[in-house]
Protein backbone atom coordinates (compact mmCIF):
# COMPACT_ATOMS: atom_id res chain seq x y z
CA UNK A 1 0.00 0.00 0.00
CA UNK A 2 2.06 3.22 -1.21
CA UNK A 3 0.91 6.66 0.77
CA UNK A 4 -0.84 8.24 -2.58
CA UNK A 5 -3.08 4.96 -2.02
CA UNK A 6 -3.38 4.97 1.99
CA UNK A 7 -4.02 8.83 1.85
CA UNK A 8 -7.28 8.91 0.90
CA UNK A 9 -9.03 6.76 2.66
CA UNK A 10 -7.75 7.50 6.08
CA UNK A 11 -8.46 10.79 5.27
CA UNK A 12 -12.40 10.10 4.07
CA UNK A 13 -12.67 8.06 7.26
CA UNK A 14 -11.41 10.57 9.72
CA UNK A 15 -13.54 13.74 7.55
CA UNK A 16 -16.74 11.37 7.84
CA UNK A 17 -16.23 10.22 11.39
CA UNK A 18 -16.33 14.22 12.10
CA UNK A 19 -19.65 14.49 10.46
CA UNK A 20 -20.88 11.91 12.72
CA UNK A 21 -19.38 13.34 15.82
CA UNK A 22 -20.91 16.85 14.85
CA UNK A 23 -24.21 15.01 14.17
CA UNK A 24 -24.12 13.47 17.83
CA UNK A 25 -22.55 17.10 19.29
CA UNK A 26 -25.08 19.10 17.87
CA UNK A 27 -28.24 17.70 17.48
CA UNK A 28 -27.77 13.94 19.65
CA UNK A 29 -28.37 12.09 16.97
CA UNK A 30 -26.83 9.01 15.46
CA UNK A 31 -25.22 9.28 11.66
CA UNK A 32 -27.01 6.02 10.32
CA UNK A 33 -27.84 6.57 7.02
CA UNK A 34 -30.33 3.49 6.85
CA UNK A 35 -32.61 4.96 9.72
CA UNK A 36 -31.96 8.28 8.34
CA UNK A 37 -33.54 7.10 4.97
CA UNK A 38 -36.04 5.81 6.83
CA UNK A 39 -36.88 8.40 9.02
CA UNK A 40 -36.70 11.23 6.40
CA UNK A 41 -39.44 9.04 3.76
CA UNK A 42 -41.69 8.00 7.53
CA UNK A 43 -40.99 10.36 10.02
CA UNK A 44 -40.82 11.71 12.21
CA UNK A 45 -38.26 14.55 12.46
CA UNK A 46 -38.18 14.94 9.02
CA UNK A 47 -35.93 18.17 8.51
CA UNK A 48 -32.91 17.50 10.01
CA UNK A 49 -33.00 14.40 8.13
CA UNK A 50 -33.57 15.76 5.18
CA UNK A 51 -30.57 18.43 5.38
CA UNK A 52 -28.36 16.11 6.50
CA UNK A 53 -29.19 13.76 3.30
CA UNK A 54 -28.90 17.49 1.19
CA UNK A 55 -25.69 18.14 3.04
CA UNK A 56 -24.78 13.97 2.05
CA UNK A 57 -24.88 14.95 -1.35
CA UNK A 58 -23.34 18.62 -1.24
CA UNK A 59 -20.30 16.96 0.13
CA UNK A 60 -19.60 14.48 -2.80
CA UNK A 61 -20.49 17.14 -4.54
CA UNK A 62 -17.39 19.43 -2.98
CA UNK A 63 -15.22 16.50 -3.57
CA UNK A 64 -15.94 16.06 -7.72
CA UNK A 65 -16.54 19.52 -8.86
CA UNK A 66 -14.37 21.69 -6.35
CA UNK A 67 -11.68 19.17 -5.39
CA UNK A 68 -12.03 17.82 -9.14
CA UNK A 69 -11.73 14.21 -7.95
CA UNK A 70 -12.40 12.13 -11.14
CA UNK A 71 -16.13 10.10 -10.75
CA UNK A 72 -15.82 6.82 -10.21
CA UNK A 73 -16.52 4.14 -12.98
CA UNK A 74 -20.46 3.31 -13.26
CA UNK A 75 -21.44 -0.28 -11.81
CA UNK A 76 -21.07 -3.26 -14.08
CA UNK A 77 -23.61 -5.54 -12.07
CA UNK A 78 -27.03 -6.54 -14.13
CA UNK A 79 -30.29 -5.39 -13.66
CA UNK A 80 -31.36 -8.32 -11.49
CA UNK A 81 -28.01 -8.22 -9.17
CA UNK A 82 -28.88 -4.54 -8.76
CA UNK A 83 -32.73 -5.31 -7.58
CA UNK A 84 -31.46 -7.96 -5.36
CA UNK A 85 -28.80 -6.39 -3.77
CA UNK A 86 -30.90 -3.36 -3.22
CA UNK A 87 -33.76 -4.99 -2.01
CA UNK A 88 -31.06 -7.13 0.55
CA UNK A 89 -29.93 -3.45 1.23
CA UNK A 90 -32.98 -1.87 2.45
CA UNK A 91 -34.78 -4.68 4.14
CA UNK A 92 -31.89 -5.77 6.11
CA UNK A 93 -30.53 -2.57 6.85
CA UNK A 94 -33.88 -1.91 8.88
CA UNK A 95 -34.31 -5.32 9.89
CA UNK A 96 -31.10 -5.62 11.90
CA UNK A 97 -31.18 -1.49 12.84
CA UNK A 98 -28.24 -0.35 10.92
CA UNK A 99 -25.41 -0.52 8.36
CA UNK A 100 -22.22 0.20 7.61
CA UNK A 101 -22.26 3.72 9.37
CA UNK A 102 -24.71 3.19 12.55
CA UNK A 103 -23.51 0.19 13.77
CA UNK A 104 -20.10 0.07 11.99
CA UNK A 105 -19.10 4.24 12.73
CA UNK A 106 -21.28 5.17 15.86
CA UNK A 107 -22.99 2.08 17.42
CA UNK A 108 -18.74 0.91 17.70
CA UNK A 109 -17.56 4.33 18.77
CA UNK A 110 -20.06 3.63 21.68
CA UNK A 111 -19.10 0.38 22.60
CA UNK A 112 -22.62 -1.24 21.61
CA UNK A 113 -22.11 -4.59 21.93
CA UNK A 114 -25.27 -5.11 19.39
CA UNK A 115 -23.26 -2.86 16.96
CA UNK A 116 -19.69 -4.68 17.30
CA UNK A 117 -21.65 -8.23 16.29
CA UNK A 118 -23.35 -6.43 13.41
CA UNK A 119 -20.53 -5.51 11.76
CA UNK A 120 -18.71 -8.41 12.11
CA UNK A 121 -21.65 -10.20 10.67
CA UNK A 122 -22.28 -8.17 7.68
CA UNK A 123 -18.65 -7.89 6.97
CA UNK A 124 -18.17 -11.47 6.83
CA UNK A 125 -21.45 -11.74 4.86
CA UNK A 126 -20.65 -9.01 2.50
CA UNK A 127 -16.90 -11.31 1.86
CA UNK A 128 -18.65 -14.55 1.57
CA UNK A 129 -20.84 -13.28 -1.20
CA UNK A 130 -18.00 -11.72 -3.07
CA UNK A 131 -16.10 -15.06 -2.54
CA UNK A 132 -18.93 -17.69 -3.42
CA UNK A 133 -19.99 -14.69 -6.75
CA UNK A 134 -16.40 -14.32 -8.01
CA UNK A 135 -14.37 -18.10 -7.19
CA UNK A 136 -17.10 -20.57 -6.69
CA UNK A 137 -19.61 -19.33 -9.73
CA UNK A 138 -17.19 -17.18 -11.36
CA UNK A 139 -19.96 -14.66 -11.62
CA UNK A 140 -20.82 -11.47 -10.13
CA UNK A 141 -19.17 -8.77 -10.44
CA UNK B 1 -28.33 26.34 14.35
CA UNK B 2 -30.38 22.77 14.16
CA UNK B 3 -30.77 23.04 10.19
CA UNK B 4 -27.10 24.40 9.73
CA UNK B 5 -25.47 21.94 11.94
CA UNK B 6 -27.33 18.86 10.35
CA UNK B 7 -26.47 20.20 7.08
CA UNK B 8 -22.52 20.92 8.00
CA UNK B 9 -23.11 16.86 9.15
CA UNK B 10 -24.18 16.24 5.93
CA UNK B 11 -21.75 17.96 4.06
CA UNK B 12 -18.29 15.89 6.49
CA UNK B 13 -20.33 12.64 5.90
CA UNK B 14 -20.50 13.29 2.40
CA UNK B 15 -17.22 14.36 1.58
CA UNK B 16 -15.35 11.46 3.46
CA UNK B 17 -17.45 9.16 1.64
CA UNK B 18 -16.52 10.38 -1.65
CA UNK B 19 -12.55 11.21 -1.03
CA UNK B 20 -12.57 7.89 0.66
CA UNK B 21 -13.55 5.80 -2.32
CA UNK B 22 -16.30 4.26 -0.81
CA UNK B 23 -18.31 5.39 -3.33
CA UNK B 24 -16.89 3.73 -6.05
CA UNK B 25 -18.83 0.33 -5.96
CA UNK B 26 -15.72 -1.96 -8.00
CA UNK B 27 -13.41 -0.37 -4.90
CA UNK B 28 -16.08 -2.06 -2.34
CA UNK B 29 -16.03 -5.26 -3.95
CA UNK B 30 -12.20 -5.37 -3.98
CA UNK B 31 -12.15 -4.83 -0.39
CA UNK B 32 -14.64 -7.30 -0.02
CA UNK B 33 -12.53 -9.69 -2.16
CA UNK B 34 -9.92 -10.78 0.65
CA UNK B 35 -9.16 -14.46 -1.39
CA UNK B 36 -9.07 -12.68 -4.49
CA UNK B 37 -6.90 -9.19 -5.63
CA UNK B 38 -7.85 -7.44 -2.47
CA UNK B 39 -7.59 -3.75 -2.34
CA UNK B 40 -7.19 -2.85 1.71
CA UNK B 41 -7.14 0.02 1.46
CA UNK B 42 -10.64 0.75 2.42
CA UNK B 43 -9.69 -0.66 5.93
CA UNK B 44 -8.26 3.10 6.29
CA UNK B 45 -12.05 4.36 5.87
CA UNK B 46 -13.54 2.92 8.72
CA UNK B 47 -10.22 2.67 10.84
CA UNK B 48 -10.18 6.30 10.17
CA UNK B 49 -13.64 6.97 11.25
CA UNK B 50 -13.16 5.26 13.82
CA UNK B 51 -10.38 6.42 15.59
CA UNK B 52 -12.77 10.07 16.01
CA UNK B 53 -15.80 8.04 16.68
CA UNK B 54 -13.88 5.60 19.56
CA UNK B 55 -11.82 8.52 20.97
CA UNK B 56 -14.56 11.37 21.16
CA UNK B 57 -17.96 9.41 21.20
CA UNK B 58 -17.91 8.56 25.21
CA UNK B 59 -16.91 12.01 25.93
CA UNK B 60 -19.93 13.57 24.15
CA UNK B 61 -22.41 11.43 25.33
CA UNK B 62 -21.38 12.19 29.16
CA UNK B 63 -22.53 15.76 28.03
CA UNK B 64 -26.15 16.18 30.20
CA UNK B 65 -27.46 17.60 26.69
CA UNK B 66 -26.52 18.07 23.03
CA UNK B 67 -25.18 21.75 22.12
CA UNK B 68 -28.39 22.69 20.56
CA UNK B 69 -31.18 19.81 21.20
CA UNK B 70 -32.54 18.58 24.55
CA UNK B 71 -32.01 15.11 24.66
CA UNK B 72 -29.80 12.27 22.72
CA UNK B 73 -31.05 10.20 20.61
CA UNK B 74 -29.22 7.06 21.07
CA UNK B 75 -30.49 3.39 21.04
CA UNK B 76 -31.04 1.82 24.42
CA UNK B 77 -31.46 -1.33 23.25
CA UNK B 78 -28.58 -3.41 24.63
CA UNK B 79 -29.56 -7.51 23.51
CA UNK B 80 -28.54 -9.31 20.43
CA UNK B 81 -31.59 -11.10 19.09
CA UNK B 82 -32.43 -13.22 15.98
CA UNK B 83 -33.57 -9.98 13.95
CA UNK B 84 -30.03 -8.15 14.47
CA UNK B 85 -28.01 -10.80 13.14
CA UNK B 86 -30.33 -12.00 10.25
CA UNK B 87 -31.05 -8.43 8.99
CA UNK B 88 -27.10 -7.77 9.24
CA UNK B 89 -26.31 -10.95 7.15
CA UNK B 90 -29.11 -10.07 4.37
CA UNK B 91 -27.29 -6.59 4.44
CA UNK B 92 -24.09 -8.29 4.22
CA UNK B 93 -25.17 -10.25 1.39
CA UNK B 94 -26.52 -7.50 -0.38
CA UNK B 95 -23.69 -5.50 0.06
CA UNK B 96 -21.23 -8.02 -1.72
CA UNK B 97 -23.87 -8.28 -4.52
CA UNK B 98 -23.25 -4.87 -5.82
CA UNK B 99 -20.42 -3.08 -3.37
CA UNK B 100 -23.73 -1.02 -2.64
CA UNK B 101 -24.08 0.05 0.90
CA UNK B 102 -26.76 3.44 2.01
CA UNK B 103 -24.14 6.11 2.08
CA UNK B 104 -22.22 5.56 -0.86
CA UNK B 105 -25.58 4.42 -2.97
CA UNK B 106 -27.11 8.09 -1.83
CA UNK B 107 -23.99 10.11 -2.74
CA UNK B 108 -23.07 8.21 -6.22
CA UNK B 109 -26.73 9.80 -7.72
CA UNK B 110 -24.60 12.42 -8.54
CA UNK B 111 -23.25 10.78 -11.09
CA UNK B 112 -25.91 10.35 -12.91
CA UNK B 113 -25.72 6.73 -13.46
CA UNK B 114 -29.17 4.57 -14.13
CA UNK B 115 -27.34 1.61 -11.75
CA UNK B 116 -27.62 4.12 -9.22
CA UNK B 117 -30.70 4.89 -9.28
CA UNK B 118 -31.67 1.53 -9.97
CA UNK B 119 -30.01 0.32 -6.86
CA UNK B 120 -31.51 2.88 -4.67
CA UNK B 121 -34.99 3.00 -5.49
CA UNK B 122 -34.72 -1.11 -4.51
CA UNK B 123 -33.40 -0.37 -1.30
CA UNK B 124 -36.62 1.86 -0.61
CA UNK B 125 -38.53 -0.86 -1.63
CA UNK B 126 -36.94 -3.21 0.64
CA UNK B 127 -36.97 -0.52 3.42
CA UNK B 128 -41.24 -0.44 2.93
CA UNK B 129 -41.29 -4.09 2.80
CA UNK B 130 -39.36 -4.50 6.03
CA UNK B 131 -41.71 -1.94 7.13
CA UNK B 132 -44.67 -3.36 6.06
CA UNK B 133 -43.71 -6.69 7.50
CA UNK B 134 -43.25 -4.91 11.36
CA UNK B 135 -46.62 -3.08 11.31
CA UNK B 136 -48.15 -6.24 10.07
CA UNK B 137 -46.25 -8.57 13.00
CA UNK B 138 -47.56 -5.45 15.57
CA UNK B 139 -51.12 -5.28 14.24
Amino acid sequence: MSAVTFFPPLLGGLTLGLGALWLLYSLGRVAGISGIVWGALAGPDRDWRWLFLAGLLGGGAITHWVFELPLPAESTASLGLLISSGLLVGFGTRFGGGCTSGHGVCGIGRRSPRSVIATLVFMIFGMLTVYVARHVLGGGV
Amino acid sequence: MKAWSALAAGILFGLGLTLSGMSDPLKVLGFLDVSGNWIPDLALVMGGALVVSLAATPWVLKRAAPRFATQFHVPAIRTIDKRLAIGAMLFGIGWGLSGYCPGPALVSLLYGYETTMIFCLAMIAGMLIEGALRRSKIA
